[in-house]
């Protein structure tokens, strides 16, 4: 509010006559006061949990105990290095199959637009679950797709790029990262959708007219159009994914767990507070650090 | 093959498709099953017992009605807090304006686990106990942001002109607000609250870190028991919910359609 | 509110700042009540901003509005009895255009209002499309909805901005007619503000020439053609011919002699501006004739450019110091000129005006555009 009196006095106009400055803050405040409050504040009482040392029947001293850290990262490095790499492959993999998909949307359904855009959200509304336990169905080894794996030696393949340990498609590295894929396939739709629904369909019979070929009308048009939807919607699945413990727990066995896991286990299971807030806090600076410099090299600052 | 290569983009966007709603049949399908053990994972035998009998396992439906409950109120309560920030964003110049536009992007780039923990141990340090008021605050914090970019997307098209006009003509601000303004953000406000709602509704992660044992919602119900053998009603419920959000989707689609028929 | 008294809208120094440059410089002006006025100028002249502060819709920096005895300097858009048509309408996309008619007197509380809707509906001719959306009408309905929509509550003062700007050729002529029409049916006061010279001198019974922020001049459009006081008028208004010439000393009541390149040239007292001594004298193209029979002016040139237009011909005279005047001859059965023909060009001592010559010759030039 302060700031916007200190405003209204820069401008030509009389003072009186400028007080609706206010309105934009008072907008604001609700909502803004609600985020920084069950939002940032929990990022520093989160900093702070993980410096303190104690149990949780006796309580916690705050000891700036550092090392905390060091040890997270030791113990639990290849979780780390784990759910970036599922989240990484997921996402590319989302971006692959959503493109097509958002594209059809965005430029060939005409009336059945709406219908197709409902059929993308809808599943939303089946508890994601449910929907992750019936991948447990689809996978399972008695339903033909495994089998069809097998006889097509797709299993065989998978089992020598290290994806799955036997030649059964679940409980395995490469169930996980279909669950994630699967997951957060939506997340990538609609930005992409949103950014190709903007692309005005004459840009590319205009470079059809000028002797690209569908290939290169991609490459030089829609794909570079498209990028603020392809960043949003790499981030909007890669992010989450990353910190998803569900489909490594339903999907994969022993040798999948993801970051997400260990801290839910930790805080819930364990109750060891401090090392789940660590963990947690290490989480967090990754992912913002990755998030800003890719932010950065798409030269996409204004996401929203 | 030049017709299959022509209609290239049309196939690959069916496959995806089947592929997004292949686990919503299998769901569809097992609701009708009878299993055999206590894992709903295979085919036995047609059934319609769960589908006449949707609350017999136990506690099913309690936690159906909180986390419906815990949908509304959040999805109600993000709407209002986004819906004003969108205004704010779309409609005024200000100073701190990028901030708060890192504000909002924040929580969209946070993983849950992160959101969830931090929540917790904020909740520890003052002593708010676990449940659903616990759960409520969490859950309006991450809808906001969807909300606000979902309401912002419309805001934007509108023309400053038209509420100029409505002011031209008389309007106060209230009333150019209520007539002019509102009924023409409304379908971003709607889809906003759509969106928030079935984020809440289908929240397990952040849930989880603030719920109490007597506050279990509908995600946290099926968690517990992928464990121990899920009841067939969970299916049944799983697959009302897809076709309730098809019709509402759908209704919505068609009134909206309708009226644009009538005047022409 | 309707009964607030009527009378002459005025602008008093009305002023327009912003934070780096003066939109509207202090601008005194008094429109009759019942005129059909236009603000003219190029696009950033400040006559939108005029318009606006007018509306209610800009506060202004300083000055006084008022109409007739009330000065409505503070109050609000919505308190002001002054409506807008806006230059893309601006009607409400989620209302039936019956809907939008009604909504200022909606606003009022007047028992009424479907009623005169309908009628004001009639008055433009769009009575059988009550029932529809404005995105379902052509161009030219939607620009009649907006004027129905803002004429219905019988404001003391219309504004209308840029109203015909959207419409093609032939419907924007189509729509200047029956503006006007309009207007002296309901014998309201119109402000029109346009960018399109031609277009302000069909319809307004005087006008205002804005440029930069201020007024050049005020005046019936045949005055402000036939006797620009600027070269920023005599060329945005219509095209004229400058040239650079020194007044020579004496001369009668009506007539005086003024001297450029070496040529001595007529032009009547009353066009010539008091103290000045270097001037530019203008003349317009089609006040000039190829051959001796336009007057007692008379210069010599040869003819580099023939374009013709079945009604007319333009021709491109150049001039010994190689300036060149453009000339436009009436297809009236006369000979025409050939390309690199020596003619003589002439014209009549009153179809002159000069102008201070410390003046850009091309001001407002560049600024005129073709579609007007």
């Amino acid at each position: 509010m302060a700031e916007a009196a200190v405003l209204s006095t820069g401008s030509a106009a009389p003072p009186s006559r400028r007080r609706r400055n206010w309105v934009p803050y008072a907008l604001l405040l609700p909502g803004i006061l609600w985020l920084l409050i069950f939002f940032v504040l929990p990022m520093v009482t989160l900093a702070s949990q993980s410096l303190q040392e104690g149990n949780v029947d006796d309580g916690y001293v705050f000891t700036a105990n550092f090392s905390i850290y060091l040890d997270a990262l030791k113990q639990y490095w290849p979780q780390f290095v784990r759910s970036f790499v599922y989240a990484g492959i997921a996402t590319g993999l989302a971006l692959l199959l959503g493109y097509p998909l958002a594209y059809f949307i965005a430029q060939k359904a005409g009336r059945h637009k709406n219908l197709v855009l409902v059929l993308v959200i809808a599943p939303f509304f089946t508890s994601f679950l449910i929907r992750t336990l019936a991948w447990r169905t689809i996978l399972s080894d008695d339903w033909f797709i495994t089998t069809w794996a097998q006889n097509l030696h797709i299993t065989d393949f998978l089992q020598a790029v290290g994806l799955t340990d036997n030649d059964s498609l679940l409980n395995s590295q490469f169930a996980v990262i279909m669950g994630l894929t699967y997951n957060f396939l939506p997340f990538m739709i609609l930005p992409l959708y949103t950014s190709l629904e903007r692309l005005d369909p004459r840009l590319i019979e205009a470079a059809g007219d000028l002797y690209a070929s569908p290939w290169q009308t991609f490459r030089k048009v829609t794909w570079p159009l498209s990028l603020p939807g392809v960043v949003a919607g790499t981030l909007l699945t890669f992010i989450p994914a990353a910190g998803d413990f569900i489909n490594a727990r339903l999907l994969g066995n022993t040798q999948t767990t993801m970051i997400g896991s260990v801290i839910d286990s930790q805080f819930l299971r364990v109750l060891d507070y401090p090392l789940a807030a660590a963990l947690s806090f290490i989480l967090l600076v990754l992912i913002v650090a990755m998030v800003s410099v890719y932010v950065r090299r798409a030269g996409t600052e204004e996401l929203l | 093959m030049s017709w299959i290569k022509r209609h290239l983009i049309t196939f690959a966007a069916i496959a995806v498709l089947i592929y997004m709603l292949v686990p919503n049949v299998i769901v569809a399908a097992f609701s009708f099953n009878d299993p055999k053990g206590k894992y709903n994972y295979n085919f036995n035998e047609f059934s319609t017992a769960a589908w006449t009998n949707p609350c017999g396992a136990q506690g099913i439906c309690e936690s159906l009605g909180l986390s419906l409950q815990i949908g509304v109120i959040a999805s109600l309560a993000a709407t209002a807090l986004g819906t004003m920030i969108a205004f704010a964003l779309g409609r005024y110049r200000f100073r701190g304006r990028s901030a708060t536009n890192l504000l909002i992007f924040m929580p969209m780039a946070t993983p849950e686990v992160v959101m969830g923990s931090s929540l917790l141990t904020l909740f520890l340090m003052l002593g708010v106990p676990s449940g659903r008021t616990a759960i409520l605050i969490a859950h309006i914090m991450f809808c906001v942001s969807f909300v606000v970019v979902a309401v912002k997307a419309r805001v934007a098209t509108l023309d400053p002109k038209l509420e100029e006009a409505a002011a031209d003509l008389g309007a106060n601000p209230t009333q150019t607000f209520m007539r002019v303004t509102l009924p023409l953000a409304a379908p971003g406000i709607a889809a906003g609250a759509l969106l928030a709602f079935s984020l809440s509704f289908d929240d397990y992660i952040i849930t989880n870190f603030n719920a109490s044992p007597s506050s279990i919602t509908f995600p946290m119900y099926v968690w517990g028991a992928s464990a121990r053998g899920v009841p067939v009603q969970v299916y049944v419920i799983g697959t009302v919910m897809f076709l309730l959000a098809l019709i509402v989707v759908m209704t919505g689609q068609l009134i909206s359609s309708r009226r644009n028929r009538q005047v022409a | 509110m309707s009964e607030q008294s009527k009378g002459d809208l005025s602008l008093v120094a009305l002023t327009k700042s912003f934070a780096t440059f003066t939109a509207v410089h202090p601008l005194d002006l008094t429109i009759p009540q019942g005129s059909f006025f236009a603000l003219l100028g190029p696009s950033g002249c400040g006559k939108t901003t005029t318009l606006r502060m007018i509306a209610g819709l800009e506060e202004p920096t300083g000055g006084r509005i008022r109409i007739g005895d009330s000065d409505i300097t503070e109050t609000k858009a919505y308190q002001r009895n002054v409506n807008t048509v806006f230059q893309s309408y601006a009607l409400f996309p989620h209302m039936s255009v019956l809907d939008n008619v009604m909504f200022g007197l909606r606003r009022r509380g007047d028992k009424d209002a479907k009623a005169k809707a309908n009628e004001v509906l009639e008055l433009v001719q769009l009575g059988q499309v009550a029932n529809k959306k404005p995105t379902q009408l052509s161009g030219g309905m939607q620009q009649r909805v907006a004027l129905a929509r803002a004429l219905v509550n019988r404001p003391d003062v219309l504004l209308l901005d840029e109203p015909l700007g959207a419409l093609d050729l032939k419907l924007r002529r189509q729509m200047q007619i029956e503006l006007k029409r309009i207007q002296q049916e309901v014998g309201l006061t119109f402000i029109h503000v346009t960018h399109d010279q031609e277009e302000a001198m069909t319809m307004a019974d005087s006008i205002a020439v804005m440029n930069a922020g201020r007024m050049e001049q005020l005046g019936d459009p045949a005055t402000l053609y036939e006797q620009p006081r600027s070269t920023f008028v005599a060329n945005f208004l219509g095209q004229s011919n400058l040239l650079r010439a020194r007044v020579n000393p004496g001369g009668t009541d009506e007539m005086v002699t003024v001297r450029a390149h070496d040529v001595d040239l007529e032009v009547s007292r009353e066009h010539l501006p008091d103290g000045v001594g270097d001037v530019w004298l203008g003349v317009r193209p089609e006040k000039l004739r190829l051959g001796e029979s336009g007057g007692p002016n008379h210069l010599r040139g040869i003819v580099r450019d023939v374009s013709f237009s079945g009604v007319a011909t333009q021709y491109s005279v150049e001039m010994p110091w190689g300036q060149e005047l453009i000339v436009i001859q009436q297809n009236d059965g006369s000979n025409r000129a050939t390309l690199g023909e020596a003619v003589t060009v002439s014209w009549a001592a009153q179809h002159g005006f000069a102008l201070d010559a410390s003046q850009d010759a091309e001001a407002g030039a560049e600024l005129v555009d073709d579609h007007g």
